[in-house]
């Protein structure tokens, strides 16, 4: 049986491993390589790096700290931010990444995402996929939207078509992020993530808003993800990878061990 | 020394890191003028089969292949690798190189998702070499949307279920492959690694 995957996102500002909170105020937790192969012996079984020095100051991407990465590590791994181009694609995979995720380059220009398709193939395009609820007067959610821009902008795009248009066009994977979730340690938007899940031919990486062992049990028991993102439960040291796994496998959820 | 054969495939870097941090030397084979010696031969892949198959023929890898594999040097496939070892395709309707007999067949699984992707078991139904001194069932790192069908139910070394069970380490005594990614799998993907590199020191002994 195919096993949910844990997931640590470590966030990269001048070659620092970071934390934000819903994108702003980074603190600087390690560095990248070394968080890396921390977390995968502690059992991660993937990790995706958000490198937001280029795509805040849209500066190049830095690719030495990359080259670490995949020196010292040993599970698949992804790096996401700042990606504009099929340039881009292949210097991030020649550094040694195996999946390049794309979100605002993507949303401008969805055709990006056929060409690295049929360049590279599916398993290594991954969509980022920033939401934003839009609420009712009565405070319910209607829809979510598109963010794009480290969740400066709003493209104004529904975020269920998009993800069904991104699958389509060649994205393999999508990390969804829900922004008003993210740093809030309130619990996935597991609402989002099920509709996401329901219409998406696609694995759904759940992101943005895990505070406590429950609710990544739940993302995966209701939200139906196929891999959480932890961020902040870890980094901190609240928690380990080795916690969550065992309390996943409590709860009859198949993990690694 | 272990020959990675270079055909541009995608995961040729993450497999030589992989065999150096084991602390075994090895080299990249280009085309089929190398003359060094080797004592085993690893072929990576990612990828599609007909691309794959036609850069083999081209660069004189796939004489170089057989060359070798006649000389007794053992060959482990990884991924497309792996499928490649077999005789057909069902990716372009490709020829491959034919070590094992069987096909390679595209994934139609019910309400699973292709490419089936992510961590999955695989058990051991052999005691094939390639996974000694790893539990019965261990978890790998799995990407792609075909698999191997062998023809031989005794070449069928692991097995593993997406929707049904299928042959996803395969082989002989001297040729075999994994339809996961050992590079990728943490310390169980080192140790399969290094199953391998030992055989080879073995034979090297004898």
């Amino acid at each position: 049986m195919l096993k949910k995957r844990i997931v640590p996102a470590i966030d990269v500002l001048d070659d620092k491993a970071v934390k934000y909170v819903q994108f702003r105020n980074p603190t600087i937790i390690g560095d990248p390589a070394e968080l890396g192969r921390k977390y995968s012996e502690d059992g991660a079984d993937e990790l995706i790096y958000l490198d937001t020095t280029a795509s805040l100051k849209n500066q190049e991407v830095k690719y030495e700290w990359i080259r670490r990465v995949a020196e010292e590590v040993y599970i698949p791994f992804s790096v996401i931010g700042g990606v504009r181009t099929i340039e881009d694609f292949r210097l991030l995979l020649r550094a040694g990444a195996d999946k390049v995720g794309v979100n605002s380059a993507a949303v401008n220009r969805p055709e990006l995402l056929n060409e690295a398709a049929s360049i590279f193939g599916k398993q290594c395009v991954v969509l980022g996929l920033d939401a934003m609820p839009i609420m009712r007067e009565d405070g319910t959610i209607e829809r979510w939207e598109v963010y794009t821009h480290s969740g400066h902008e709003n493209s104004g795009r529904d975020v269920i078509e998009w993800a069904q248009e991104a699958a389509e066009r060649g994205a393999g994977e999508i990390i969804c992020t829900s922004i008003h979730k993210d740093g809030m340690k309130t619990g996935y938007d597991v609402e989002l993530i099920k509709i996401l899940s329901d219409n998406v031919s696609i694995p759904i990486i759940a992101s943005g808003g895990a505070g406590k062992l429950e609710h990544i049990s739940e993302v995966f028991q209701e939200g139906y993800a196929d891999a959480a993102l932890v961020a902040s439960m870890i980094h901190y040291g609240h928690y380990s990878i080795q916690q969550i796994k065992q309390h996943l496998m409590d709860e009859q959820i198949p993990v690694r061990i | 020394m272990i020959g990675i054969i270079d055909y541009g495939a995608g995961n040729l870097h993450s497999v030589e890191k992989a065999i150096k941090r084991l602390g075994y030397p090895s080299v990249r084979i280009e085309d089929g003028t190398f003359t060094n010696v080797i004592d085993q031969l690893i072929l990576p892949g990612v990828g599609h089969a007909e691309q794959a198959m036609r850069q083999l023929d081209e660069r004189g890898l796939t004489t170089y292949m057989q060359r070798k594999t006649d000389e007794g040097i053992p060959l482990l496939g990884i991924c497309l690798g792996m499928q490649l070892l077999l005789e057909k395709s069902e990716e372009g309707d490709t020829s491959c190189l034919g070590y094992l007999q069987g096909t390679v067949r595209e994934f139609s699984v019910e309400n699973q998702k292709v490419p089936h992707m992510g961590w999955n078991e695989v058990a051991d139904s052999q005691q094939h070499f390639l996974l000694k001194d790893l539990p019965d069932t261990t978890d790998f790192y799995f990407v792609h949307s075909y698999h191997a069908e062998p023809k031989h139910q005794e070449h069928i070394i692991g097995l593993t279920n997406y929707g049904h069970e299928f042959a996803s380490a395969i082989g002989n005594e001297q040729i075999m492959g994994v339809q996961f990614h050992p590079e990728k799998s943490g310390q169980a993907g080192l140790k399969l690694l290094d199953n391998f590199c030992r055989y080879a020191k073995k034979v090297e002994a004898c």
